[in-house]
């Protein structure tokens, strides 16, 4: 029905054997939860949309699942044009964020409800084997309130599962449970995936559950992906401020670029010239652009005034510790530097040296191939303060 | 002797709210225990309220007077009748006021109290200005009963119902249809048994203020006379032991109903447990 959609979408979709959203977009009144996306999921894969609340990715997952209209675009599962199709028509189940379970059927009546709508023969064997498989076959004739949160969490698990569906769904699906329950769970979630082979696409706000269950992420920010990728490859090497500081933490510090030599891009940081692989500087590297030179905290080193650091390259000199963290695992720092900016420094605690002390003068350091160069025009602060809030 | 005393008023902390309790109880229950208590008595005299001698004639012959009878079947035709429309009616309104947008909703909302919130003798004698006017005047009775007991019962019907839905979980259509189950199956196996039991309390209260209303049926009966009718009227000449039996009667009905949905629920339970 739109142009817009075809013309893109005609030649690949065939092909395609995964999910693929193209120029997908859904807009409320005046809001655009969805900004013309474009995606590609594929066969078999843990896929995480992952961002903040309101960045449009529950919405995204509600167009695959058919809850929601999309206002132009087109879904495609298997080269079929899904688009408008009803949700029972689909072959996608979803977890819901509160789960969902029918609060009048017991529990193997809700795993069962799927097979039962297809008229499916063997229902019986089938909700045994999932009820096994969610180590819940002892609580097949309870109703859902008389469930854990866990318990309730591998029901609506089950339920969905159970459909064999070519894609799953999970909206936060561990919001509302305690931290260690969500860790266990986690593991559990990515053991079934692997065990069921199915495609996964997983939402969540939270960027640890995102890193440890997806092969796949994809960063959403205000109805746009920001970036995709491995989770190791994101998190080293983040293309915009915003993935920088949402996935894990960053320091960000102005920087003029210098000119390339050879395969990286020299940048006047502070007075300090840093080299950043090419790979990793995503500026347009013209002389004299601004800049932000990121650096993990966990990649900074810090050492005594004038003690050699395994860091050739960027060495800084000048820091005062301004604030002293000791966690356990490792001592988180603060450390002012000249040009006012406090940069965040975790040091492991691996026992072979000394705490430093509030006040101190010290040095920093880091390896230059482990930081990256970033747009001045993005905000430095973009994606700093994550909210824990679901969306 | 000090140690007993101690331990009575130990006991009697412990167990203070069950003893209020029970003292609410006998309060409600006092009058209806005459009512059961009436319904065997044999009296000496149609106008003295006393217990003089205990018979099963009333029971055994509850039509003795054959106009209460008329009454009561009257009653029961009106009551069934409204609560079938009402409950059908109002259901359908809760589901239009909860489930979609419209221009006016939060009027309606509102305007839906107005009939339990005002008197029912403006109710009733508004209704019976309005039957007049429009040329009804002389047709009051059945037909004008019913409709001034549909009325009255929707409101009741619609807050009912609309509580039940609004507490019901949007999600979970949403999950029944992700779940293959098309928009008339979600209906049937999801919401419909969800908001089943907010459906059948509002049609239990509507049967039961259609049966109990006087005021606005007595403006609007024309010559037909229902069971309050009946008791207002007799009432002056000395009220039959047999409306005793009538009242007996109900009280058990819904005694059993309630007890009966009671241990349904417990059974329920414990099939699951």
């Amino acid at each position: 029905m739109s142009q817009v959609a075809e013309a893109p979408t005609r030649s690949g979709v065939e092909s395609y054997e995964g999910l693929r959203l193209r120029s997908l977009t859904k807009q409320f009144a005046a809001f655009t939860a969805v900004k013309s996306l474009d995606l590609d999921v594929p066969t078999g894969s843990f896929f995480a949309l992952l961002g903040p609340s309101g960045c449009g990715k529950t919405t995204t997952l509600r167009m695959v699942a058919g809850l929601e209209t999309p206002t132009s675009g087109t879904i495609t599962l298997s080269g079929k044009d899904i688009t408008w199709e009803k949700p029972y028509r689909r072959p996608v189940n979803t977890v819901f964020q509160n789960y969902a379970l029918f609060p009048h059927l017991d529990i193997y009546e809700n795993v069962a409800f799927g097979l039962r709508r297809r008229k499916s023969k063997e229902v019986d064997k089938a909700v045994r084997e999932m009820l096994d498989l969610v180590e819940l076959d002892t609580q097949a004739r309870k109703k859902p309130a008389q469930l854990s949160g866990g318990q309730q969490q591998r029901v609506a698990l089950a339920r969905a599962l159970i459909n064999s569906p070519e894609v799953l769904l999970l909206d936060e699906p561990l919001g509302a449970l305690d931290l260690k329950l969500r860790r266990a769970m986690q593991i559990e979630i990515k053991r079934i995936q692997t065990e069921v082979g199915l495609t996964f696409v997983h939402v969540t706000h939270d960027q640890e559950e995102a890193m440890t269950m997806a092969d796949t992420i994809a960063v959403m920010n205000a109805g746009v992906i920001e970036q995709m990728g491995a989770p190791a490859e994101l998190y080293d090497n983040p293309q915009t401020t915003f993935v920088a500081n949402f996935l894990g933490q960053s320091n960000l510090i102005e920087g003029t670029v210098r000119g390339r030599e050879g395969d990286v891009v020299k940048v006047d940081m502070q007075g300090t010239i840093a080299s950043i692989p090419t790979e990793r500087a995503h500026v347009s590297g013209t002389d004299g652009e601004l800049g932000w030179v990121g650096i993990r905290p966990e990649k900074v080193l810090i050492a005594e005034v004038g003690e050699s650091l395994d860091a050739p390259g960027s060495s800084i000199p000048g820091g005062v510790v301004s604030d002293v963290s000791f966690v356990g695992v490792s001592t988180q720092y603060l450390v002012r530097m000249p040009w006012g900016q406090e940069i965040q420094v975790f040091e492991q605690n691996t026992g072979r040296r000394r705490l430093f002390r509030q006040g101190e003068s010290v040095d920093i350091s880091w390896r230059p191939e482990y930081s990256f160069l970033l747009d001045h025009n993005q905000d430095a602060t973009a994606g700093v303060d994550k909210e824990d809030a679901a969306s | 002797m000090n140690s007993s005393w101690q331990r009575f008023s130990r006991w009697l902390k412990a167990h203070l709210v069950l003893i209020g309790g029970l003292l609410v109880i006998v309060y409600m229950f006092i009058p209806i225990s005459v009512v059961v208590l009436m319904s065997f008595n044999k009296p000496d005299s149609k106008l003295v309220y006393k217990f003089d001698a205990f018979t099963l004639q009333n029971w055994l012959h509850p039509c003795a007077d054959p106009s209460m009878c008329h009454a009561v079947r009257r009653s029961i035709e009106i009551g069934l009748l409204a609560t079938i429309v009402a409950t059908v009616l109002g259901t359908l309104m809760a589901f239009a006021l909860v489930r979609h947008r419209f221009e006016g909703r939060g009027a309606a909302n509102l305007i839906i109290f107005m009939p339990m919130a005002s008197p029912e003798i403006v109710m009733g004698s508004s209704l019976l200005a309005l039957f007049v006017a429009s040329g009804f005047g002389g047709q009051l009775g059945f037909g004008t009963i019913l409709i001034a007991h549909i009325m009255f019962c929707l409101s009741f019907v619609v807050v009912t119902v609309r509580a039940r839905l609004a507490g019901l979980d949007n999600n979970l259509e949403q999950a029944a249809m992700d779940l293959y189950a098309t928009e008339a199956q979600t209906f049937r196996r999801i919401t419909f048994p969800l908001v089943f039991p907010g459906i059948l309390g509002a049609a239990l209260l509507s049967f039961s203020l259609s049966f109990d209303d006087f005021i606005i049926t007595n403006l609007n009966a024309g010559n037909t006379t229902t069971f309050p009718m009946y008791v207002w009227g007799v009432a002056q000449r000395g009220v039959p032991m047999q409306v005793n039996v009538i009242g007996t009667l109900m009280f058990i009905i819904s005694i059993v109903i309630v007890v009966g949905a009671e241990i349904n629920r417990r059974r329920q339970e414990k099939a699951l447990a």
